[in-house]
């Protein structure tokens, strides 16, 4: 029952948050209730489906009414070496005719049949919505009929978009991953320094920039879930020696439970910065190592790390000179806050705040003691208080997602996406250069100055200061038309600039 | 300051030039009731001709004095004479500018001389036309220096002093700028009631109108008597430094004073030709430009991401390059080649490149290749180059041959501008490359850059 994986999924052991709470408060969940009319952020169904979708040959298919599939389809920057199949959107786009004399279930069988047929996909994930779980279409049972009949495997993804928020709907996704997917095939070619890594979408391919570090020490990436992965890997992770969890709240219980199954330990690493990719590089080597990898993998490791780390400061040391003082806003959740922090705090940056939002107590605790100083952290700022600080000029550069842009854009600021759309690579060592290049872009863009730059006319469209005083020779033939000044000051007495909507 | 270099070769490969008389024609295209005449050999003619018509996709009435052996050797003013009359006869124009080709500068003749003596022989048979005489030998200069010429001989032999007229401006656009730029310029001095006089005047000719009956003339542009009014005026605005000379001469011949805009592709440049409207009007800066220039600075901030560290390529005319390297550099592009046609211009001092290159396609391929590039702007003719480099290519200047409309384009002022930022960051978002894990590997990449050594960091 949905209502069980749900409790159970909030009872995650390896959560530091869940730990932290008693037992009466442990039984309630983590969802905050949301407050209708001030609520910003995705459904469990939009988790879900975020966790999943960019395994690149699946094909997922949503049940639902259009929006669901129709409105968020193909609006990620995840990257694939492959196959493109992600990227082709299937929903059954149930109309009021199939809701009302309950065909939903047909309709989902038929669609997976064509796809299978039209698309030969390696496997066909089904995911359920508010519509299709409010009027009890049993996708299970559908997609169990539909493994069986088709010969392929067909998941359901159970995370209907009222139970929860974004990050419910990742657990919900890992749910269906350790059910119905991870121990599914066993490789011919399982070898001791396999590893996993969870929660790595590969967005704009940056997994790409990490990926060669792994191999150059010999360490093969069996799966990475979900970044750029394939269903047949992705049903072989069971075999991995390591997991390295990337997004520390997305897919933990999807780490515990292989853990707990196969006995493979996780650790959680970020590759943003660049003490962070080396301490990811040295967790998965002694790890391995002490799953029976061969002992030298830990020299080779920190030979690796030494030049990397030597390479990676003497080509952000230019960045020094000019970006040293200049103050940055981090308006972003979770895990990404600490890793870049120490990064740019590297390069001289000052850090003049950072949300906590979605940051657990231990990346509280590192950005404390990174910073030093508790007020810069916030825990979300209304949009009004963000504007109004960045209008203000209280920092020089605001990094968040794309849903903030506009507020610093609007208060004529640089700003730099650092979350799904965005279009730069930021992992690993290269990735954090590329990170303090764009910045460097970003800030010193001539743009800014031009932009904030005030018309020379006021509100009224009345010039201010004697712009052409001197080149304009005396006209005596025209004599200032007064009555028309006159009627046009009338016209605007009393109104503000505000009044005006300009400006 | 960008350092001038003259490109060294002996032979030019792939031109970014056109020739002098062809920008002269082309203003007096800008002229009502014109007939531009090439003097010279029919090919002259002919070239320039189709070169027109392949960007502007209308009749362009252009006519030649045909030189043929004979008058090569022995004189071409029978010819002249002979080609003006037919003209008139024909076409009854109001105004036949004569433009002068390499032919006949390199015999050498009194083209005044003969056209005075023309004129006064034949002056009961050729009333109620206008001829005005410009030296432009094809051996010099390009479409800018003739346009200049044109102009400032239509004003030497037209303009007259008269008594002010209050709300009257002279509007002296450049050759690079665009129909629909000239009819922005028109909506815009309308929007504060002034009056203006257009010299040249392209919007009306070459904008496509279709005409009720057949005309051999330009049937729009400029009339002739408002070219005499132009004494008359408050004050000339000169778009393009190479529209300096023309305001000059209207000042010197009728005490107008004039200002001369470089470029009206930056925000403060426009902000100031807006505000000099305004002083000139004694009125407000209406509502709707307000609007405008608001819509350029948002343009100017989503558009920023897509031109930030992005290397162009630009090939044009002076006026027009520095126009667009003050363009792309204000957006945080680097112009990495600059080529233009002439070394004459004050305005190349001011362009925003390290250098300034007077040459042709293949130097700004070279140097495009060299420096690295993301965006070839030039006109049609850079096709090959961007192709070869693999980069997008936008057109502008002319000619643009292989796409229809670029004259109904708007370059300047805040929509102008506006419009500009848009078109350059879809072809670059067009031509966007997904990653692939060869492209971003560390190690690869280590090996190229060694393979390709370039600065590190880009220093802006």
């Amino acid at each position: 029952m949905l209502k069980d994986k749900i409790a159970h999924v909030f009872e995650e052991p390896a959560c530091d948050k869940n730990q932290a709470k008693g037992e009466k408060e442990r039984k309630k969940g983590c969802s905050k209730p949301l407050t209708p009319g001030a609520a910003a952020g995705g459904c469990a169904f939009d988790g879900a489906k975020i966790a999943l979708q960019p395994i690149t040959d699946v094909a997922h298919l949503i049940h639902a009414p259009l929006a669901c599939e129709g409105n968020s389809w193909d609006n990620r920057g995840a990257a694939s070496s492959g196959p493109d199949l992600w990227r082709t959107s299937f929903t059954t786009d149930l109309s009021e005719l199939d809701i009302v004399m309950g065909r939903g279930e047909k309709k989902l069988l038929k669609a997976i049949r064509e796809i299978a047929e039209r698309y030969a996909p390696p496997a066909i994930f089904v995911y359920s919505t508010c519509v299709t779980a409010l009027i009890g279409d049993d996708i299970e049972a559908v997609c169990r009929h539909a493994a069986e009949t088709l010969g392929l495997p067909v998941v359901p993804v159970n995370a209907p978009g009222f139970v929860g928020s974004k990050n419910l709907g990742n657990k919900l996704a890992g749910e269906a991953l350790i059910d119905h997917v991870i121990g599914t095939r066993e490789p011919e070619d399982a070898g001791p320094t396999d590893i996993n890594v969870l929660g790595e979408f590969n967005l704009s391919g940056e997994f790409w920039m990490v990926k060669p570090l792994f191999e150059r020490l010999g360490i093969r990436i069996r799966a990475s879930v979900p970044g750029d992965a394939r269903y047949a890997d992705v049903a072989a992770a069971h075999t991995a020696r390591v997991n390295m969890m990337v997004c520390s709240t997305a897919l933990i219980n999807l780490a515990r439970k292989m853990d707990e199954r196969w006995g493979i330990p996780f650790f959680e690493g970020s590759f943003y910065g660049i003490s962070d990719t080396s301490e990811a590089l040295r967790q998965t080597a002694r790890l391995l190592v002490e799953r029976g990898a061969p002992g030298d993998l830990v020299t080779r490791c920190e030979a690796l790390i030494s030049d990397e780390e030597r390479r990676a400061w003497a080509a952000l040391a230019p960045y020094r000179e000019r970006l040293a003082g200049k103050r940055v806003l981090l308006n972003t959740g979770g895990v990404k806050s600490w890793s870049v922090v120490s990064a740019l705090m590297e390069v001289g940056m000052e850090i003049v705040g950072t949300s906590i939002k979605k940051s657990t107590d231990e990346d509280k605790e590192r950005i404390r003691e990174l910073m030093k100083d508790d007020p810069h952290m916030f825990e979300s700022m209304a949009p009004r208080d963000l504007y109004r600080m960045l209008a203000d000029g209280e920092a020089d550069i605001m990094l968040s997602g794309g849903r903030t842009q506009f507020i610093a854009l609007k208060a004529k600021t640089p700003w730099l996406d650092i979350n799904q759309e965005r279009h730069h690579p930021y992992a690993g060592y290269d990735g954090m250069v590329e990170l303090v290049r764009q910045i460097d872009r970003a800030i010193s863009n001539p743009v800014w100055a031009t932009v904030r730059e005030p018309a020379p006319w006021d509100a009224a469209g009345y010039c201010v200061g004697p712009a052409f005083q001197q080149a304009i020779t005396p006209n005596h033939d025209m004599e200032p038309d007064v009555s028309f000044v006159a009627h046009t000051r009338r016209k605007f007495a009393a109104m503000g600039a505000d009044d005006m909507g300009e400006c | 300051m960008a350092k001038i270099v003259l490109s060294g070769k002996a032979a030019a490969v792939n031109p970014l030039k056109s020739s002098q008389p062809l920008g002269a024609a082309f203003a007096f295209l800008g002229i009502e009731g014109s007939v531009p005449l090439f003097h010279g050999s029919q090919g002259c003619t002919s070239f320039a001709l189709v070169l027109f018509v392949r960007h502007f996709k209308e009749t362009i009435p252009l006519q030649t004095t045909a030189m043929d052996e004979v008058s090569t050797i022995l004189g071409g003013a029978d010819h002249l004479e002979e080609a003006i009359l037919n003209l008139k006869q024909r076409t009854q124009p109001k105004l036949i500018g004569v433009c002068t080709t390499a032919l006949v500068e390199t015999r050498g003749e009194d083209f005044a001389g003969d056209l005075a003596s023309i004129k006064l022989r034949r002056a009961a048979e050729l009333a109620g036309t206008e001829i005005v005489l410009v030296s432009t030998p094809d051996f010099d200069g390009a479409i800018e220096e003739g346009w200049t010429k044109a102009v400032s001989a239509l004003v030497e032999s037209l303009v007259a002093p008269g008594e002010r007229m209050a709300r009257q401006v002279n509007i002296l656009p450049g050759s690079h700028l665009t129909v629909a730029d000239v009819e922005l310029l028109r909506d815009t001095c309308a929007a504060f009631g002034l009056d203006p006089i257009i010299l040249p005047d392209i919007s009306g000719s070459l904008d496509g109108t279709i005409p009720e009956k057949w005309l051999p003339t330009t049937y729009g542009g400029t009339p002739v008597a408002c070219i005499r009014n132009a004494g008359r005026s408050a004050f000339t605005i000169a778009i393009g430094e190479h529209m300096r000379r023309p305001a000059q001469l209207i000042q010197e011949r009728c005490d107008v004073p004039f200002m001369v805009f470089d470029q009206l592709t930056g925000l403060k440049s426009i902000d100031r030709f807006i505000a000099l409207l305004s002083e000139l009007s004694r009125q407000p800066v209406p509502a709707q430009i307000r609007r405008r220039r608001n819509q350029l600075t948002d343009a100017m901030l989503d558009g920023h991401f897509h031109f930030a560290g992005k290397k162009v390529a630009i090939g044009a005319e002076p006026d027009l390059l520095f126009g667009l390297s003050a363009f792309f550099a204000g957006l945080g592009a680097e112009v990495s080649a600059a080529v233009t046609t002439s070394a004459h211009s004050s305005v190349l001092d001011r362009v925003i490149s390290e250098r300034v290159t007077v040459g042709d396609l293949r130097d700004l391929e070279d140097e495009a290749g060299a420096n690295g590039c993301d965006l070839v702007v030039t006109h049609s003719h850079g096709r090959q180059a961007a192709e070869r480099l693999g980069v997008p290519h936008l057109r502008v200047g002319f000619p643009i041959f292989d796409r229809i409309g670029s004259q109904y384009r708007r370059t300047i002022l805040y929509e102008g501008v506006r419009d500009l930022i848009f078109e350059v960051a879809n072809l670059w978002q067009g031509a966007l490359q997904q990653p692939t894990p060869e492209s971003l590997d560390p190690f690869l990449k280590r090996s190229r850059e060694v393979s390709d050594e370039r600065p590190s960091p880009s220093t802006h």
